[in-house]
């Protein structure tokens, strides 16, 4: 118990602590519909989008919230226009502007040869130099997108599964994408101070995959990405402090951690216990091939394992 | 129950139809029959109001659906559409068809459950409710579907090809369901490749290529030149009591 109760006599820890778990928490949420709509390459994108925007907003004293989002908003118009061209799809777009926009920051910073303090946590992260005033935006973002997600819950699920029937069974899915961008957008701008740059993506993704590989159950998906995030936020603080590393870091491996050690569970299970095979049958006069686990929800009679 | 009044779409810069009219009477079971590409599901999905047309009018029931999609109306997709590793298990997915009727919380009621679980015991699925839909067969894959339109109670139901990649008996099944709630007064519209085991079979068919061809009775829009306006090809008419039967008639060369 000593080893887990000696990091919080540090107020900076508990601090740490309590952004960390909320991060975790709203990665765990947005990561769910980032992996399953296969947009984790956004994510990505717009992290680095909005680091431009922070560098401008530090040159010219801006909020670096308020700056971030505007810029992140800016990029988003941008790409928006490039796809209307047609000639270039979204992926490319989007590698284009936000690493553009990554770069001009790099360039702004080399030029006036002041890489801050405050512009290094952008990129790498700084959960454990977190401000009061950053606890409560964090607070008031992670607080807006549960009770977002909590009436949309229906809505996002339809609209991420099948959009087009979505519209026919009455979800406006052009309003509920509008609306998980805009919380998309402001939950990696809150997380940008956190994690950084480098490594939000990845904190978006990892818990949501992890979800994904334990259950075929979107509701079960849901409370396993958000408590995978919030305990591997958590652990990582532990990890951090123990072995003095970066906090941003050390979450983020021991999400990889886990989200390994899930994968090869997953693969053990199904070769071994549930014998993965090449299987074919016939379904009337069609034949069907496909790879057949023993469990329950499989149910095809085997003379012999094989 | 459907009036298409001088519709024109569009995909790109491509006319996909120009100037149609149609009018499917409440209570009808129609099947849209033609070739790949001929506009057949841009047509359906104007209906739906997910294709916005750059001239004319659909109206459901009397209303434009200009904006907003028609109520009361329930879709089943192509299956070839359906990311299939999506992590949601029958029931979850049928129950989306409920959603609209489910008010502001997130979880489902216990009259919601109840319609679920019917709509599945009536397909015959119901044992399949806590399973993950990529287990299932392409036939208990389409009832789930079929599950979920018939829990949002529609008045229309619109199909985009709901026996592709099914076996013969469950065809048959789909097609006999399909006719017992057209029966309970539903009105039906299906787009289909399938002349012979499931076009022969509806009350009324539409030939469509980029326009409509013809509509009527199968008896009388299945015949050579119809078929040959429709498809651009050759096709063999044999008919043998009440069957029809229809096959490709232009020879292959060597």
């Amino acid at each position: 118990m000593e080893f887990l109760i000696t990091p919080l006599k540090y107020e900076f820890v508990v601090n740490g602590m309590i952004v960390a778990m909320m991060i975790g928490i709203l990665c765990g949420i947005i990561g769910i519909y980032v992996v399953l709509r296969g947009m984790s390459y956004i994510g990505h994108g717009l992290s680095h989008a909005a680091f431009g925007g922070a560098v401008i907003g530090y040159i010219f004293s801006i909020n670096l919230y308020i700056a971030a989002g505007v810029w992140g908003l800016l990029s988003a118009f941008l790409i928006n226009l490039i796809v209307r061209e047609k000639k270039i799809k979204a992926d490319a777009a989007i590698g284009i502007v936000t690493t553009a926009s990554f770069a001009l920051g790099i360039a702004l910073i080399s030029r006036i040869r002041r890489f801050t303090k405050n512009l290094e946590a952008i990129l790498f992260g700084n959960i454990l130099g977190v401000t009061t005033e950053d606890i409560i935006i964090i607070g008031i973002v992670t607080l807006l997108v549960i009770i977002i997600i909590f009436f949309l819950y229906k809505q996002l699920l339809f609209v991420t599964f099948d959009p087009e029937s979505a519209n026919v069974y009455g979800t406006r899915a052009s309003l509920i994408d509008a609306i998980f961008s805009f919380i998309l957008a402001a939950s990696i701008i809150v997380s940008l101070q956190v994690i950084g740059v480098t490594l939000i993506a990845a904190a978006i993704i990892i818990p949501a995959s992890t979800a994904r590989l334990l259950t075929n159950n979107f509701n079960k998906m849901f409370f396993l990405s958000i408590a995978i995030g919030a305990i591997t936020s958590v652990a990582g603080i532990y990890a951090s402090f123990y072995l003095n590393a970066a906090s941003g870091a050390t979450i983020v491996l021991l999400g990889a951690l886990i989200f390994s050690i899930v994968l090869i569970y997953n693969y053990i299970h199904r070769k071994i216990m549930l014998h993965e095979h090449a299987h074919s049958h016939l379904h009337g006069a069609i034949p069907h091939h496909h790879t057949h686990l023993d469990d329950a929800e499989h149910g095809h009679e085997h003379k012999e394992k094989p | 129950m459907i009036e298409i009044k001088n519709l024109t779409c569009n995909y790109g810069n491509n006319i996909v139809f120009n100037g149609i009219n149609l009018a499917i009477k409440k209570g009808s079971l129609a099947g849209i029959v033609g070739p790949s590409g001929s506009g057949k599901t841009t047509l359906i999905k104007a209906i739906l109001g997910v294709v916005r047309p750059i001239a004319g009018e659909v109206y459901v029931n009397g209303k434009t659906i200009k904006n907003n999609p028609p109520p009361n109306i329930g879709y089943i997709p192509q299956l070839e559409a359906i990311e299939w590793d999506f992590p949601v298990t029958v029931e979850q997915v049928v129950m989306m068809g409920r959603h609209n009727k489910m008010g502001i919380l997130p979880w489902s009621g216990k009259e919601d459950r109840k319609k679920v679980q019917e709509a599945l015991d009536r397909l015959g699925i119901l044992q399949y409710i806590n399973h993950h839909i990529k287990t299932l067969s392409g036939g208990e894959q389409q009832r789930v579907f079929l599950a979920r339109a018939l829990v949002s109670e529609p008045e229309l139901l619109i199909l985009d090809e709901p026996t592709s990649g099914v076996d013969l008996k469950t065809q048959h099944d789909i097609l006999h369901f399909l006719l017992t709630l057209n029966k309970k007064g539903i009105t039906i519209v299906l787009i289909t490749h399938d002349l012979n085991a499931v076009a022969a079979h509806l009350p009324w068919i539409v030939c469509f290529n980029r326009g409509i061809v013809a509509e009527g009775k199968p008896d009388d829009v299945f015949n050579p030149e119809i078929l040959k306006k429709t498809y651009n090809a050759d096709v063999a008419v044999i008919r043998k009591g009440h069957l029809i039967l229809m096959a490709n008639a232009t020879p292959f060369n060597d």
